[in-house]
């Protein structure tokens, strides 16, 4: 179905550009956060709990709506020039992966922290080696939260279409084109597309889990 | 060395306070207590893994507290074990090299690269032990690290820590089983409900107690 389609690899390429440059800064932003809020009780730590789950389930058009008012020409930050970017769809995916990624570390940091602190200071380490080994231990979860992060990011479409615009060549990403191919009727494109899609999120599912694995 | 004053520690419904302890080196303590007397509770504050609410705690060497919990990480046994001195800055291979031998001694060195999650509660014990004891402290803080064990671990455990102490550490050891306590410490202390009822020679306080409390409860005649 992609052959004689030499577009769909360009297409293919962005959206692992823009879902992985999302997912990492994300992740920079959502794992010290999760480890922070999760390893002990903090001020305001539960309203953070409750704003990270709730997040997770943003709907990307309002997130798109948001920034589209905050990048437009009149908008606060429209002098950046970042609407209709790839730039502006990173930020976009990066903020509904962001609840994802911090939330998921966060609860799974949570159910270690207590065994893991006392066996750590108990041992004379200090602080910064109980959060190391918070993380290193809570690994295999973390890459879940990773993987749901970059799904979140790599299939959202609401968010992608308002502030990247579909531009072809430019900000054209694989769940913009399968809306674009359906609505023209191409249904076999649309497929292709899908099952594209499909495989990229698998590969990149793969690789972060043998990565989890190992010791 | 370990001194403390005035020490409390509240939690809802329960307060542990403790006016004095004296402890010199190289002493070997057993705490005794029915369940809930704060027996934990002391011990953790003496490691200064809680704050107390009033009081201190000053503790003269490099104390290591082991957790009755006995947590072990997704590592393999080697790993867990080489983990507290891996802490304290010594190389992996270096690390792994000194706890060899511990491993050996407790019967975990046919498991040297196995998960430690598949070992038994009483592998875990033995780990917990050897991963604490590899790291040479001055102070060995223990909450009940022969629990569960069989008969013949519990024989070992008990070696190991006499041998520790015959080379001048100094060892607090939380126990319910009476005559493990009388057996390895020099001195007992005895607490009921958040307070030290009673602490002197091992073998007077089980032989001729001073408190009625205590009698009660090294008779067996306590019910809690």
């Amino acid at each position: 179905m992609t052959a004689g389609w030499p577009e769909i690899w360009e297409i293919t390429g962005r959206s692992l550009r823009v879902a992985g440059a999302a997912t990492l800064l994300a992740a920079l932003a959502g794992l010290p956060l999760g480890v922070w809020l999760g390893a002990r009780p903090r001020p305001g730590g539960l309203a953070a709990q409750v704003i990270l789950y709730a997040g997770m389930g943003l709907p990307p058009v309002v997130v798109g709506l948001v920034l589209y008012l905050l990048f437009s020409r009149s908008g606060p930050l429209g002098w950046l020039g970042l609407l209709f970017t790839p730039t502006a769809m990173v930020l976009a995916e990066a903020v509904l992966a962001l609840p994802m990624i911090a939330g998921f570390t966060l609860a799974a940091v949570q159910a270690r922290a207590a065994g893991v602190r006392r066996l750590v200071r108990g041992l004379g380490g200090t602080e910064r080696q109980v959060l190391a080994t918070l993380l290193w231990e809570s690994r295999r979860p973390i890459v879940a939260a990773l993987a749901a992060g970059f799904g979140a990011a790599v299939s959202e479409v609401g968010a992608a279409t308002i502030v990247g615009g579909d531009i072809r060549h430019h900000t054209r990403v694989l769940t913009t084109a399968v809306v674009l191919e359906t609505r023209k009727g191409d249904l076999e494109r649309a497929l292709a597309l899908g099952a594209v899609l499909l495989g990229v999120t698998l590969l990149v599912t793969a690789f972060l889990v043998v990565w989890g694995e190992r010791r | 060395m370990i001194r403390a004053a005035g020490l409390v520690r509240r939690y809802p419904g329960f307060e542990l306070a403790v006016d004095k302890i004296e402890l010199p080196p190289g002493r070997f303590v057993t705490v005794i207590g029915p369940s809930g007397a704060g027996k934990s509770t002391l011990l953790r504050l003496l490691a200064g893994l809680e704050p107390p609410d009033d009081g201190g705690v000053e503790v003269r060497g490099r104390a290591v507290f082991l957790d009755q919990d006995r947590t072990v990480l997704e590592r393999s046994v080697l790993a867990n074990a080489a983990f507290g001195l891996q802490l304290r800055g010594v190389h992996r291979k270096e690390a792994a090299r000194r706890v060899k031998p511990w491993l050996e001694r407790v019967g975990l060195a046919g498991k040297l690269n196995q998960p430690a999650q598949s070992l038994s509660g009483g592998e875990r014990a033995r780990l917990a032990l050897v991963r604490a004891l590899a790291t040479e402290p001055d102070v060995l803080l223990l909450d009940e690290p022969a629990q569960a064990l069989d008969p013949a671990n519990v024989a070992l455990v008990e070696d190991i820590l006499r041998e520790v102490h015959s080379r001048g550490r100094t060892l607090v050891l939380v126990t319910h089983n009476l005559y493990q306590a009388r057996r390895l410490g020099e001195e007992t202390w005895f607490l009921l409900g958040g307070r030290l009822v009673e602490a002197g020679a091992s073998e007077q306080l089980f032989t001729d107690p001073q408190r009625e409390q205590t009698r009660a409860y090294v008779a067996g005649e306590m019910v809690y």
